[in-house]
């Protein structure tokens, strides 16, 4: 084992701020980027169902 | 029996596909993830001249591979948008180059991050970092003027354009460190000769390696499909999936 303690692991050998510095921005980079295109493929369901309401609309009118 | 080449260029036969892959890609990338981690973390020893600092390079170096790697592929579809005119094509293109975009930046930002510590500077103009920032200029500079273009088929072309001509810094990033005289170390693994690191550190940065491409093609993949419904809204076939939940 490397590591004595979780003091000893989060210190990283006096480089705890390069090394947490480095994954913990990386790893919100890379939550932002799924949490951006969760919201990207949300808003394109939406513009899809609007589109589906109007259409069926747009045939009901032209039907009746 | 005549096999058609452009079946899967075509987003209609695309779309269904790529949503049947992105779970299987996602799962991968989250069990290398975790593995990458582990060995990183737990199993690769500390390094004599570095201390800890170099457990940054187990996402710094895939983080810069792919940096380069997403940029050659993401040239490569443009290219084939203009050559064969598929709209898929270009839009995988658009698909690719935020995540690349991502990667050149975090190769940047980690590297800043380790060269403190190890430099005394957190940024030089060397040859090495000075060509991988050209190269996320590229990336913001092609969905700049993709973005600048109203019409979409406009859009692909001219960026596509652009995305061919920053091709040329990709051997320049590559290969920077050969031809000058670089602050920035030289390739850690090569083809031509032994790894200069330990059998755990190489094995956690390779698994690392293949988590970011795992995460880079199950992402493009779920982009490239929000792009092909913003971009054939009107199209008939997009209008039968509405009736059937996406």
């Amino acid at each position: 084992m490397i590591w004595k303690s979780l003091d000893d692991f989060i210190a990283m050998g006096g480089y705890g701020f390069y090394v947490w510095g480095s994954y913990l921005v990386t790893a919100a980079l890379i939550m932002a980027e799924i949490l951006l295109l969760r919201t990207r493929r949300r808003a394109v369901e939406k513009a899809r169902q609007m589109q589906a309401i109007l259409s069926e609309q747009v045939k009901h009118e032209a039907t009746s | 029996m005549k096999l058609n080449w452009f079946k899967y260029a075509s987003p209609v036969t695309f779309y269904p596909v790529a949503g049947k892959l992105i779970p299987w890609f996602a799962l991968a990338a989250a069990i290398l993830t975790v593995a990458g981690l582990y060995l990183s973390f737990f199993v690769a020893p500390t390094d004599f001249q570095q201390g800890e600092s170099y457990r940054i390079i187990f996402i710094h170096v895939p983080a810069a591979w792919m940096s380069m790697f997403i940029y050659i592929v993401m040239a490569c579809w443009a290219a084939a948008g203009l050559i064969f005119n598929t709209r898929l094509s270009s839009m995988m293109a658009s698909a690719l180059a935020p995540t690349g975009a991502l990667f050149t930046f975090i190769a940047l930002w980690t590297g800043a991050l380790w060269g403190k510590p190890t430099w005394g500077a957190w940024w030089v103009w060397d040859a090495r970092l000075t060509s991988e920032l050209i190269l996320l200029f590229l990336y913001m500079g092609f969905l700049a003027l993709h973005a600048a273009i109203d019409d979409p088929r406009r859009a692909d072309r001219a960026s596509a354009v652009l995305a061919l001509v920053g091709v040329v810094n990709v051997p320049i990033i590559y290969f920077s460190v050969k031809w000058w005289n670089t602050l920035h170390q030289g390739a850690s693994v090569s083809m031509t000769m032994a790894p200069k690191m330990a059998t755990t550190m190489l094995l956690g940065m390779l698994i690392m390696a293949l988590a970011c491409w795992m995460y880079s093609i199950a992402v493009a993949l779920a982009r490239v499909r929000c792009i092909i419904l913003e971009r054939e809204q009107q199209a008939e076939w997009i209008a039968k999936l509405n009736k059937e939940p996406a």
